[in-house]
């Protein structure tokens, strides 16, 4: 089977500036899954993006759709939808002339569209709005209307571009919940870009993450979390990010909450790695408690790190006072001091 | 130097009392502010119009400065002249057609303008220079341009082979109010373009891209989307050339002078041959008086359009 979006080698150089949005990306995405691009802004995932979509032509590499080469080919003929941060609707419209816009593109019969247009509709919830314009509906509302005007072409592939940005954080889990939900039912192939990892990892069968126009790694949630390639992906992804000490030629990574007081540890995960470490401050968030510490021992010198100790653990932390807390060795991870890569473990005691 | 400072040692009792300054009082500076405007428009706005209208209902001449009056007699006077009615009809259609051209070829060059590519300042030069010319310098041009004898436009016609002799572009009815149709259109495009370029760049990109990954072709996306988009805007440029147009007699003045045998006569341009010209302050107070309606309810048209685009 083909697969649903390839690209190869794609790169996007702007002359205006002078800048390689995108630099050499290979991605491949399986029929029906649901990939996200994350990065920080200016990373260049949202012009990796467009060009998937035809609205930028790459620099150089091919762009393949459903295993045939799209490059060049307008928007309309590769089978994509997308949605915009924005939302994008055409303000002079109702939601109903918004929905059938692409469809009436497409010189569809007009009792075939108003048929398309209930069905997406109703499946988005927003029947009661169909005759409303843009500018009287709620954010959320905006955004079901774009996703709404992007499934009635039954398109192949869909491009969301940071479609949840636009609502208010208390909206936006529930937003993301709905979009998941929504694209399972579909099962719709989805590429996603946005600047949220928590975004990424709660929507993304696969997450790539992207920085100055590189892929750095991609892979499920699970691994790209807890087996991250670089110190890039080991601190952008996770909050708190990965604790990473600095041991010379090489840098010491372990997750916030596999460092634990050494008696909530549990013994059966294999050789543990016992240090000395004097909190300085404790933050108690819903119900996790964070540590902001000083360790001593791991490297040549004491190191800042950030612990979290889950709410179902009630070892005493006290502030100011020598703890010793602990790690499994299997939950440590190593990484290049010069160039930042994952390497193989090495002796933690010298 | 704050009163609160100590003087060897000293320390002086008194409370630093806050000042009130010039600055402060709000409500002062709000009606000294307002002044000039206030006094520009009750000297240069208000007063003549209400000396127009006294004017109107009197029989002032140049010769006889008195405002005696005299009823509506001068209203009777020039609805009962032929030439008003005459000029009233060519107003509207020197206004209309100029303005629909207007629109036309401001909608084209803006569309060309909001685009990139290269040269592209010489074509801005270019569509900006006639509102930069001077007035006189325009004039002049036109009126060779429009010679009967020198024409260099008739004179690329015969060159072509499409005319035997020249036209006389001022000398007859039609050409007459054609040349000066054309003359007003080339002096309000270029702003008529700034204003609806402005309305083209308002379109933001993300709605572009939408229309493009909708699907629709170049038509549909004008009819559809640019278009209606740009509506309010395109309706503010035509009325703005409207005004313009409507209270302008300088291109009449100096190409026609309303000829030949009235028809390329406007309310403007009769209103000062009557009033400036030919003495009759009172009679061309009257006649001016009849734009003031036609102004108004565009001004008000204008005013309601920009509030809705701003809903938008």
């Amino acid at each position: 089977m083909a697969h649903a979006v390839e690209v190869r080698g794609l790169k996007k150089h702007f002359e205006k500036g002078d800048v390689r949005a995108v630099d050499g990306v290979d991605i491949t995405t399986e029929e029906g899954e649901y990939l996200v691009l994350l990065g920080p802004s200016g990373c260049g995932k949202t012009t990796l993006l467009r060009m998937i979509a035809g609205l930028e032509e790459p620099t150089e590499g091919d762009i393949l759709i459903a295993g045939n080469v799209v490059n060049g080919l307008p928007p309309r003929a590769r089978g994509i939808a997308m949605v915009f941060q924005s939302y994008a609707l055409y303000p002079h419209k109702t939601v109903l002339d918004n929905i059938v816009f692409p469809l009436k593109a497409a010189e569809i019969e007009p009792t075939v569209r108003r048929e398309k247009a209930d069905w997406a509709a109703g499946l988005l919830g927003i029947d009661h709005l169909l005759d409303r314009k843009p500018r009287h509906l709620s954010g959320g509302e905006r955004q079901r209307v774009a996703l709404a005007r992007a499934i009635v072409r039954d398109p192949s592939v869909f491009l969301l571009d940071e479609p949840l940005s636009n609502l208010d954080a208390k909206l936006r889990t529930s937003a993301r919940d709905e979009l998941k939900r929504f694209q399972e039912q579909l099962g719709t192939t989805t590429i996603y870009v946005t600047h949220d990892q928590v975004e990424a990892m709660g929507l993304g069968d696969r997450i790539a993450v992207i920085l100055d126009g590189k892929v750095r790694q991609i892979g499920p949630p699970r691994d790209v979390y807890s087996d991250p390639a670089d110190t890039f992906v080991a601190t952008f992804i996770g909050a708190p990010p990965m604790n990473l000490i600095d041991r010379g030629d090489h840098l010491l990574g372990f997750r916030p909450e596999t460092f634990l007081p050494v008696g909530a540890i549990n013994g059966t995960g294999g050789s543990v790695l016992e240090v000395d470490v004097r909190a300085h401050r404790i933050e108690y968030l819903s119900g996790d408690r964070h540590v902001f510490a000083t360790v001593s021992g791991l490297g040549p010198d004491d190191a800042q790190i950030i612990a979290r100790i889950p709410a179902t653990v009630d070892a005493a932390v006290t502030v100011d006072r020598d703890q010793r807390f602990a790690v499994h060795e299997k939950d440590l991870r190593f990484f290049d001091g010069e160039t930042g890569k994952r390497t193989d473990p090495r002796p933690v005691r010298s | 130097m704050t009163p609160a400072q100590t003087v060897a040692g000293e320390r002086i009792l008194e409370p630093a009392r806050p000042k009130r300054r010039l600055a402060d009082r709000e409500g002062l500076l709000a009606k000294l502010f307002l002044i000039p405007t206030f006094v520009y428009i009750v000297g240069l706005v208000a007063f003549p119009f209400v000396l127009a209208i006294l004017f109107s209902f009197s029989g002032v001449t140049t010769g006889n400065p008195s405002l005696e009056f005299v009823g509506l007699r001068q209203w009777r006077t020039i609805l009962g002249s032929s030439v008003f009615w005459t000029s009233f009809w060519n107003t509207l259609t020197f206004t209309l057609i100029s303005m629909t051209f207007v629109v036309l070829i401001s909608h084209v060059l803006a569309t060309i303008l909001v685009k990139d590519f290269r040269g592209k300042w010489i074509v801005r030069f270019c569509v900006l220079l006639p509102w930069t010319t001077p007035a006189s310098l325009a004039a002049v041009s036109w009126l060779w341009m429009l010679h009967s004898i020198f024409s260099p436009i008739d004179w690329v016609l015969r060159w072509v082979g499409l005319i035997e002799e020249n036209m006389y572009w001022l000398g007859r009815p039609f050409l007459a109010m054609g040349s000066i149709i054309a003359v007003n259109t080339w002096r309000i495009v270029p702003v008529a373009t700034v204003i609806v370029m402005a309305g083209l760049m308002a379109i933001p990109d993300d709605i572009n891209d939408a229309v493009e990954i909708d699907g629709a072709g170049p038509w549909r996306k004008l009819r559809e989307i640019t278009l209606p988009l740009t509506l309010p805007i395109s309706a503010v440029a035509a009325l703005f050339g409207a005004i313009l147009t409507f209270a302008d007699m300088t291109i009449i003045f100096v190409l026609t002078r309303g000829g030949p045998t009235q028809s390329t006569q406007t309310l403007s341009s009769w209103a000062y041959f009557k009033g400036i010209e030919g003495g009759d302050l009172a009679q061309g107070a009257a006649v001016a008086l009849f734009l003031f309606p036609l102004l108004l309810a565009a001004a008000i048209a204008i005013l309601r359009l920009v509030r809705r685009s701003e809903v938008m």
